[in-house]
């Protein structure tokens, strides 16, 4: 008879890389969810007792070794206060896997564009779906060269990398959609358009991808709270319904998304959560000193 | 001799002016003199129509002669043999329309105070009895419970008491589903709930936090990899309900699960949360029900000014009475045959990047009259011609009701349910699935905390039956 792994309840870093100044990788110990975890598919974490919930979406796992590996970018007091814990350490709570898995299936031909951190997310797709023997383009575009992260790994997963930065320092100089149209353009058919970064990114790559009707996936990840369908604060518009990112999603028809009114339901707690990073990094200051 | 005073022996509460200022608990609970002497009120009937109202049967007449006598510790050991959770249903049960509302003495006069009562022997055995139960011996068979809110509590204690390996799963971080996310703190203390809780750990029931049925694990696998030989779905009716007006998705716009969840279980409204909650100066809430008291009465404490927007009238109100009268007292305002036709948005012109674009600037609403009884009896509200206006609100909270969450059903091949989601059980809670049992808001919707333990306790003596027959058959 199974019994429920200790580990289960440690959810312990077993491993931490810092990825750029303000990303982050990290293994989680999580038998459980790692036996479950899919592409597409995300957690929530809490690092403390008084914590807030907050969802990442699944940058890897490891069956075997029971771990999940989460990428984030250090933007609010959960992901400060998360940075600065380390391997050994133990999160208070990690729940998952959350939400549907990528639909990979009969795929032939993907471009996967992933923008920053979104590259996290956009990296276990493109993965994936290479080793299913689908024919992957992927593109990533970072603001600099500093900010670069999973370079290698793309280059592995994909039969075409492409880098793009804003300011030329790396890779081609110019947006993700330049180069998704230049590949269009240049007479690539692509079965479907996977695309995860930055909501005003996605909008754009859904419009360019629209004019060619090419059907394209985004994948989306705004404030919620349990992530079962309980709250419905990550709700959404999707082709004129309501639908929940939770359950629903994250992953849904980037045609149909109004991207709008995603963008501004995302800066509810734009104020407060600037306040509250800011306390979080005098925090860490302080000890620091 | 019986106290004829027709009028209960009140509750001493925190000053409405003093307890919007805080989430501390507003009753504060009978003395032992005001027990003894609201004991004293109950006529010990032939009849007892009181557990007849009461959807565990506690035989309250006893407990009450007991109260009577000073006996708060034997009073409490006979409310404890039919319910598990008497401090949380003396604080949340509606009374009225059960125990109190057959009472006798509520014919001529006030009934007596049976839920105060209750929360009293409740409270005094938490506070004077430090003495653990003692844990059954284990009788080796495995059941696990899905959902530790009231009715997974009150299945796992029955189960626990009979000497069953029990485990239960729960989907957030903090164990006690709605009586930790839902009813705030100032109506029931977390404190108890958390008491409660103890109290079944010490029976030997074992709970696993973060472990979402349906994701994490599925009830097949709990069946037939980790050993359990029945399981009980208490997952409750989470989903919320949205009206599908225009601008329900605007900032600012939240359904009472998201607000409740955030001051209740994330505890918001303290400094060292680094969950936010929107604070709005003035805040509608839809609805009529006690999550609808529960949320305005919580943006009350937050510094609002609150309106509960109803489209039947004072009387229709589903809430609690005392939860409205507390309400009212708060200085809550009421706008009964109301009812919203669409949230309208600010929009700066001039600013695109303005913060505050896209977010609830007003509520159109139109006024309501009552027309013939519907089919669930209640009077049908009718839109009245020309009666369109504005509600000066920058919040909405929309408290109409909640589903059964699809998550289990989704992942549970061959678990039948109702179109709108709840499982269908047979009078045992049996669901079409051998072994899987289910109560509670999972199968009725939303309901009451009382209701939900009484089908935990159903399912609890069904499932020891299910797997003592098939012990006896393989034996």
């Amino acid at each position: 008879m199974k019994e429920f792994d200790e580990g289960v309840h440690m959810y312990k870093i077993l491993n931490k890389r810092v990825l750029n100044p303000t990303v982050v990788l990290m293994d989680i110990e999580a038998p459980l969810v790692a036996k479950k975890a899919e592409p597409g598919q995300f957690i929530i974490l809490r690092t403390h007792e008084d914590g807030e919930r907050i969802p990442l979406t699944i940058a890897d796992f490891d069956r075997r070794r029971g771990t999940i590996t989460i990428i984030f970018q250090v933007v609010g007091a959960t992901t400060e206060r998360l940075s600065h814990m380390n391997k050994g350490d133990s999160l208070c709570d990690f729940v998952g896997p959350l939400g549907k898995k990528t639909h990979t299936d009969g795929l032939k031909k993907v471009a996967v564009v992933g923008g920053g951190v979104g590259c996290a997310i956009a990296y276990p797709v493109a993965k994936k779906l290479h080793s299913l023997g689908c024919e992957v383009h992927a593109i990533c575009g970072f603001r600099s060269k500093d900010l670069v992260i999973l370079e290698d790994e793309f280059k592995k997963s994909s039969s075409k990398f492409i880098l793009m930065s804003d300011d030329g320092t790396a890779g081609e100089k110019g947006l993700v959609t330049d180069a998704l149209k230049k590949l269009i353009e240049s007479g690539e058919k692509y079965d479907e358009v996977i695309t995860i970064g930055p909501l005003p990114m996605m909008k754009f790559v859904c419009l360019l991808t629209k004019e060619y009707r090419i059907k394209t996936v985004a994948s989306m990840n705004p404030i919620m709270i349990d992530g079962t369908g309980m709250c419905g604060g990550c709700r959404l518009t999707v082709g004129g319904k309501t639908v929940f990112a939770c359950v629903d999603g994250p992953e849904f028809d980037g045609h149909l998304i109004d991207f709008d009114e995603a963008m501004s339901r995302s800066n509810i707690y734009y104020k407060s959560e600037r306040k509250r990073h800011e306390d979080a990094c005098n925090l860490f200051k302080k000890e620091a000193e | 001799m019986a106290n004829m005073s027709l009028v209960k022996n009140p509750m001493n509460v925190q000053a409405p002016e003093e307890r919007i200022k805080n989430f501390n608990e507003v009753a504060l609970g009978y003395t032992e003199e005001q027990a003894i002497d609201e004991a004293k009120r109950c006529l010990n009937c032939k009849n007892r129509m009181c557990i007849a109202g009461c959807p565990v049967k506690i035989q309250i007449p006893d407990f009450i002669a007991k109260v009577a006598e000073g006996e708060f510790e034997e009073a409490y050991q006979i409310i404890l043999k039919q319910s598990s959770l008497p401090a949380v249903c003396g604080r949340v049960c509606p009374q009225e329309n059960q125990c109190e509302g057959r009472c006798v003495r509520g014919i001529k006069g006030e009934p007596v105070a049976i839920g105060r009562l209750e929360r009293f022997v409740a409270d005094y055995h938490n506070k004077n009895c430090q003495q653990k139960p003692q844990k059954p011996a284990k009788n080796g068979h495995r059941v696990a419970i899905i959902g530790s809110g009231p009715a997974g509590l009150s299945c796992a204690s029955d189960l626990a008491k009979k000497g069953y390996d029990v485990t239960i799963f729960e989907a957030l971080h903090t164990a006690g589903g709605v009586l930790v996310y839902g009813i705030p703190e100032f109506r029931l203390p977390k404190s108890i709930v958390k008491q409660e809780i103890d109290g079944l750990k010490a029976l030997g029931v074992q709970i696993k936090t973060n472990i979402v049925i349906g994701k994490t694990l599925s009830i097949e696998e709990l069946l037939h990899e980790y050993g359990f030989e029945a399981a009980f779905i208490g997952s409750g009716a989470g989903l919320p309900k949205f009206m599908n007006i225009p601008g329900e998705n605007l900032k600012g716009v939240f359904s009472a699960n998201e607000f409740l969840t955030r001051i209740n279980l994330m505890k918001a409204y303290t400094e060292n949360s680094d969950t936010p909650i929107q604070m709005c100066k003035k805040i509608a809430v839809v609805g009529g029900g006690n999550v609808a008291m529960d949320a305005a009465r919580c943006a009350r404490r937050l510094g609002a000014e609150v309106y509960v927007v109803y489209r039947r009238g004072m009387d229709e109100l589903p809430a609690r009475k005392e939860e409205v009268e507390h309400a009212i007292e708060e200085g809550v305002i009421f706008k009964t045959l109301t009812n919203p036709v669409e949230i309208l948005a600010y929009n700066n012109p001039d600013d695109k990047r303005d913060l505050r674009n896209m977010s609830v600037k007003g509520m159109k609403c139109v006024e309501m009259t009552l027309g013939e009884p519907d089919e669930s009896g209640r009077r049908r509200p009718v839109v009245k011609e020309g009666s369109e206006h504005i509600l000066d609100v920058e919040g909405v909270i929309m408290s109409l009701g909640t589903s059964p969450n699809p998550l289990i059903k989704s992942t549970t091949e061959g678990l039948e349910t109702e179109y709108w989601g709840g499982i269908i059980v047979d009078s045992n809670g049996l669901t079409s699935k051998e072994g899987i049992y289910a109560g509670g808001d999972a199968v009725t919707g939303s309901a009451t905390v009382i209701l939900a333990m009484g089908a935990g306790k159903t399912a609890a003596s069904a499932i020891d039956d299910y797997i003592q027959s098939k012990r006896k058959t393989l034996e």
